[in-house]
C-alpha cells in the first residue's frame, strides 16, 4: 500500500512503488488534466507539483513521493498565483491545441512563486524542459511577464 | 463523458436532437428529410428547386431556451476552427457568440464534405474558407424564419422587425426570445432567398474574439481522446513491426499475461497489442513479450541508398506537369544559366498526444471515440474491418491535442479496431511516443532542381523546375491520375508569382516504399515554396540586385504578392543595413488562397550559432473573421516550421526510423523560440486559409537569410545537418 496525497486528499493505493506517478494520476484516480507526451522526461506534458516543486511525473516512481504533497492541474488554481496564471494564459490567449498547456501552466506556476518577476532568461530556463508543438511561445512568455508585473505592483 | 451524442441514421439524427433539444432543428427542410407533405406543397411551389445538397440545418440548431447549437463540419485542433464557426453563424443569425455552442458534425459525406477538398476533412487550410459561404447563409436563413414567424405571431409586415442579440423586435414594445418562436419558424417555408451582410455591417467577424474551447484547456477539464473513460474500459497499447511492410511470426506472451494488471495480448497480422487496466501495465507487459518479427524485404533499405536514389530521379524527366513557352530553347539562347538543388527532409508530425482511439466493437455495432481530422474514413475503415454496416459505426469526433496532417490518416483507427475486435470491453488505444514516431506517415524527402535561363542582366527568362519525391496524393487516395501528376506536389511551382516567358515543371515520382508517406502542415506549396523562394533569391544575388526589388520586377500581374512584400520589408526595415555577420533574408508566397510575406533577421556565429533577431511576417487572407486566431496561426506555424528546419530529419538505417522520442528528434523551446511580428493587411476579398501559411515562409526566409549573413548558401534542410543551431 502506498501512501499519497494529491490535490490535497490522501489515498492508500495498491499499486507497484515503481510505477510512474503520472500514470498513478491518470489511470487509478482518473484526474487526466496531466497529460502524457513522451514519458522520457522531455517535453513536459506531465509536470505536477511536488511540494511546490515543478517535476516530471513520467519519471517519477510512486514510491519516491509517498507522504509528500501533489499538486496538479485540476487544483493549481486554488492557490491565488495559479489562478492569476491561469486567468493571464486565457487574457493573453495562449492556448492553441490546448494539450501541452496543463504542464506549461504547471511549470510556470512554480518558476513564479520562486521567481515573483523573471526576467526572460529565468522565463527560458524555468520553461525549458515544456515543449509546445503548437509553438505559443510567444504568449506564453507574455502571459508569465504580465503575472510577474501584477505581483509586484 | 463529455461531448459524447449519439448518433443514429441521419434521419434519426434530426429527429432525435430535436427531440432532445426541442426546438428549430433547421435540418427539416433538407430535401429528403422533409415530411412528405411539406415536400409536396414546397416542391409544388417551387420552393426547394435550388437547394444545395449541403442543407442549412446541417449547421444549425436554435432550442427552446433560445441556445443555438452550431454543428462544425470542422473539428477543433487548436486552430481556432470553432470559433470562427461559431462567429460565422452567429453574425448573420443576430445571437451572441456566448450563446452558441459547438458541435462536432457527425461523419456524412453528403452533408459535409469540403467544397475545396471534396471529402470531410480538416485540413489543408480549409476550415474558414469553406465554411464561410454555407455557415453564413444558415445563420441568415435561420434568422429570416424567426423574423418571419415573430411577424405572423404579431400580424404585421416582417420588414417592420428585426433581430438583434437572440430577440426579434416589432412595432411597438412587441418583442419575442428565439426560443418561443422556433415551434412556429420550423413550420414556415425556405425563404425565397438571403442577403448576406456586407463587411461593413458585420459586428463580430474581423474582432478579436476569445476562443470558446479555452477556458477547459487551462484547468485541466478539457478532455482529449487519451483521456476517456467509458464503462468497462481496458488501455491497448501495441508494438508494430519495426520495419514497415513486415509481419509478425510469433510471439511468446507468457511472462507478459503474469504482469499485475494485464488482460489480454492480441495478435494483429504485423503488431502486437497488450490491454490492461492502466497504461504502464500495457507497457511493462508489452517489455515482457518475446517477439519474432518477419521484417520483410524493407530491412536492408537505409537512408544513404534512399537519397542516391532522389538525387538521380532529380535529373530524369518523369511527367510533365506544366509547360508554357519553349524553355528548351531559352535555355539554349540564354546569355548564362544557373542552376541550384534544394532538399527537404522526411519528417515526422509528432503532435504532443500521440495517436489514440477508443474503441468499441459488439456484434451488433461499433463505437469510435477518436479525434479525427476524417470522419467519414474512419467510420468506414472501422466497417471494412469488422463487417459491419457504416451506419453500425458511430463516430463521437473529440478534441486533437495538435495533428498537423497525422489524423487525415487512419492507421491508429484501424489498429484499434482491430484490437477491439478480438476482445469484449471498449479498448483506449494510446501509442507510446517511440512507437508514434516510428510508426509516423511521414513527410516525404523531396529534391528540386531548378535551372533558370538568364539575359545579360541577370533576369529570368525561364526555369525548368524537376520536382522528384514520393506522391502523398497517391498514398492517400490509391493512385494518381492517368497524366501521372500529383497535383499537391507541383502546386505553387506551376503558378509562380513571377513573370517567366517559358516554364516547364516536371514531376518525377520516386517512392521510398520504405516508410508511407502523408499530408504534413504546409504540404505542396510548402515544398515548392521553399525551392521557388531560394532560387529567386540566389537569382536576385547572382544579378548583384536587391532581393526585394529583383522580385517586385517580376510580379507585375500580383498586386497583393508584391503589397506583402513590401509591407514586410517595410516593417522589418529592409533597406536599414545590418554589421557584418549579420544578415535578412526574405520569401513570398501565394498559398492556400492567401499571399505571405516573411523576413528573418539574423547573426551568425563563427561557431555556426544562429541568433535569430526578428522575424516579421505580413499575410492578406481576405476578410479576417478572427484577427486573434490568424495571429496565433501565424505566429505558431512559423515557429512549427522554423522547428523542423533547424532540426528535424527522419532517418532510416536497415529498414527502421531512427528517431524515436522527443531526445533525438527535439524541438524548439522556448529560448529558442524568436518573437513574430504579424502585420494583417485590411481586406474584404473572400477569406484565405492561414494555419499553413506560415509555416510555408519560414524555411526559405531562413536559408535566404543565412547565404546573407555569411555569404554561405544551404540548400538543405534541416540546418543542424550543417552543423547549424539556435543560440
Ligand atoms: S510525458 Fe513526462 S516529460 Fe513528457
Ligand atoms: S498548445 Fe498544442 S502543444 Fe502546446
Amino acid at each position: 500500500m502506498i501512501q499519497l496525497s494529491v490535490n490535497g486528499e490522501r489515498y492508500e493505493l495498491d499499486v507497484p512503488a515503481d510505477m510512474p506517478l503520472l500514470w498513478v494520476v491518470r489511470d487509478v484516480l482518473g484526474l487526466t488534466g496531466t497529460k502524457f507526451g513522451c514519458g522520457i522526461a522531455q517535453c513536459g506534458a506531465c509536470t505536477v507539483h511536488l511540494d511546490g516543486e515543478a517535476v516530471r511525473s513520467c519519471v517519477l516512481p510512486v514510491g519516491a513521493v509517498a507522504g509528500r504533497a501533489v499538486t496538479t492541474i485540476e487544483a493549481v488554481g486554488e492557490s491565488a498565483l495559479g489562478s492569476q496564471v491561469q486567468q493571464a494564459w486565457l487574457e493573453h490567449e495562449v492556448v492553441q491545441c490546448g494539450y501541452c498547456q496543463s504542464g506549461q501552466i504547471m511549470s510556470a506556476t512554480a518558476l513564479l512563486q520562486r521567481q515573483p518577476n523573471p526576467s526572460d532568461a529565468e522565463i527560458d530556463a524555468g520553461m525549458a524542459g515544456n515543449i509546445c508543438r503548437c509553438a505559443t511561445y510567444t504568449r506564453i512568455r507574455a502571459a508569465i511577464k504580465d503575472v510577474g508585473k501584477g505581483d509586484q505592483a | 463523458m463529455s461531448r459524447q451524442s449519439r448518433q443514429v441514421s441521419r434521419r434519426g439524427f434530426l429527429k432525435g436532437s430535436g427531440a432532445v433539444m426541442g426546438g428549430l432543428v433547421l435540418s427539416t427542410w433538407l430535401p429528403g428529410f422533409i415530411p412528405d407533405s411539406v415536400a409536396a406543397e414546397a416542391t409544388a411551389a417551387g420552393r426547394l428547386g435550388d437547394q444545395t445538397p449541403r442543407g442549412y440545418g446541417a449547421y444549425v440548431r436554435v432550442g427552446h431556451d433560445g441556445k443555438v447549437t452550431v454543428i462544425s463540419p470542422k473539428i477543433e485542433m487548436g486552430q481556432g476552427a470553432h470559433t470562427g464557426i461559431a462567429m460565422m453563424l452567429a453574425e448573420e443569425l443576430e445571437v451572441r457568440l456566448a450563446d452558441v455552442s459547438v458541435e462536432d458534425a457527425p461523419p456524412d459525406a453528403e452533408l459535409y464534405t469540403d467544397s475545396i477538398m471534396q471529402f470531410q476533412a480538416t485540413g489543408g487550410s480549409t476550415s474558414t474558407r469553406h465554411a464561410w459561404q454555407p455557415l453564413r447563409e444558415a445563420g441568415a436563413t435561420a434568422r429570416l424564419l424567426l423574423i418571419q414567424a415573430a411577424a405572423q405571431r404579431w400580424s404585421v409586415d416582417p420588414a417592420q422587425c428585426e433581430a438583434r442579440e437572440g430577440v426579434v423586435y416589432g412595432p411597438g414594445d412587441r418583442q419575442a426570445g428565439y426560443g418561443e418562436l422556433v415551434d412556429l419558424a420550423s413550420t414556415l417555408p425556405l425563404p425565397a432567398s438571403i442577403t448576406l451582410k456586407t463587411p461593413d455591417q458585420f459586428r463580430l467577424i474581423g474582432t478579436p474574439a476569445r476562443r470558446i474551447d479555452t477556458p477547459n484547456k487551462v484547468n485541466g477539464k478539457a478532455k482529449f481522446t487519451i483521456d476517456l473513460q467509458v464503462p468497462d474500459m481496458l488501455v491497448a497499447s501495441s508494438l508494430a513491426c519495426p520495419v514497415y511492410g513486415g509481419t509478425l511470426k510469433s510471439v511468446d506472451a507468457s511472462a507478459a499475461r503474469q504482469v499485475p494488471g494485464v488482460r489480454d495480448v492480441v495478435t494483429l497480422d504485423n503488431a502486437v497489442a497488450v490491454t490492461a487496466t492502466n497504461y504502464w501495465a500495457c507497457q511493462q507487459g508489452l517489455k515482457a513479450l518475446k517477439i519474432e518479427w518477419d521484417l520483410g524485404e524493407n530491412a536492408s533499405i537505409s537512408s544513404p541508398e534512399l537519397d542516391a536514389a532522389l538525387q538521380k530521379a532529380s535529373s530524369a524527366d518523369g511527367v510533365v506537369a506544366h509547360s508554357s513557352g519553349d524553355v528548351a530553347a531559352a535555355l539554349e539562347a540564354a546569355s548564362s544559366r544557373f542552376e541550384a538543388v534544394y532538399e527537404q527532409a522526411f519528417l515526422s508530425h509528432s503532435p504532443l498526444e500521440p495517436m489514440t482511439c477508443v474503441a468499441h466493437v459488439r456484434p451488433d455495432g461499433c463505437d469510435l471515440w477518436v479525434g479525427t481530422q476524417v470522419p467519414v474514413f474512419a467510420q468506414q475503415t472501422a466497417a471494412s474491418i469488422t463487417g459491419l454496416k457504416p451506419e453500425q459505426v458511430v463516430v463521437h469526433n473529440q478534441l486533437i491535442g495538435g495533428a498537423f496532417g497525422r489524423r487525415l490518416d487512419y492507421d491508429f483507427i484501424a489498429q484499434a479496431v482491430a484490437i477491439a475486435r478480438q476482445v469484449s470491453y471498449p479498448i483506449k488505444l494510446i501509442w507510446s511516443r517511440e512507437e508514434d514516431m516510428t510508426h509516423d506517415m511521414y513527410r516525404p524527402h523531396y529534391v528540386d532542381r531548378l535551372t533558370a535561363a538568364l539575359d545579360a542582366d541577370g533576369k529570368p527568362q525561364g526555369w525548368q523546375h524537376r520536382i522528384a519525391g514520393a506522391s502523398v496524393l497517391a498514398r492517400y487516395v490509391g493512385s494518381l491520375p492517368a497524366s501521372g501528376v500529383d497535383a499537391d506536389a507541383v502546386e505553387v511551382a506551376i503558378d509562380p508569382l513571377y513573370a517567366l516567358d517559358s516554364l516547364q515543371v516536371n514531376y518525377i515520382r520516386e517512392e521510398p516504399k520504405v516508410i508511407p508517406v502523408s499530408w504534413w502542415r504546409g504540404v505542396g506549396p510548402l515544398r515548392s515554396t521553399l525551392a521557388v523562394e531560394c532560387f529567386i533569391d540566389e537569382l536576385a544575388h547572382n544579378a548583384g540586385k536587391d532581393p526585394v526589388d529583383y522580385r517586385l520586377a517580376l510580379m507585375d500581374k500580383h498586386p497583393r504578392a508584391q503589397a506583402v512584400l513590401k509591407l514586410a520589408a517595410e516593417k522589418a526595415d529592409w533597406q536599414t543595413p545590418l554589421p557584418v555577420g549579420q544578415g535578412r533574408g526574405i520569401a513570398v508566397s501565394a498559398v492556400f488562397g492567401s499571399f505571405v510575406a516573411t523576413v528573418v533577421e539574423l547573426e551568425m556565429q563563427a561557431d555556426k550559432g544562429i541568433r535569430i533577431k526578428r522575424l516579421v511576417s505580413a499575410i492578406d487572407c481576405g476578410l479576417v473573421t478572427n484577427p486573434t486566431s490568424v495571429l496565433a496561426q501565424i505566429e505558431g506555424g512559423t515557429l512549427f516550421g522554423l522547428s523542423a528546419s533547424l532540426f528535424n530529419e527522419i532517418t532510416i538505417e536497415q529498414g527502421q526510423v531512427q528517431q524515436r522520442n522527443f531526445n533525438t528528434y527535439r524541438q524548439l523551446r522556448i529560448g529558442e523560440a524568436p518573437g513574430v511580428e504579424v502585420h494583417i493587411v485590411p481586406s474584404t476579398e473572400s477569406p484565405g486559409g492561414v494555419g499553413e501559411t506560415g509555416t510555408a515562409l519560414i524555411g526559405p526566409a531562413l536559408l535566404n537569410a543565412l547565404a546573407a549573413a555569411s555569404g554561405e548558401r544551404l540548400r538543405r534542410l534541416p540546418l543542424s545537418r550543417a552543423g547549424y543551431f539556435p543560440v
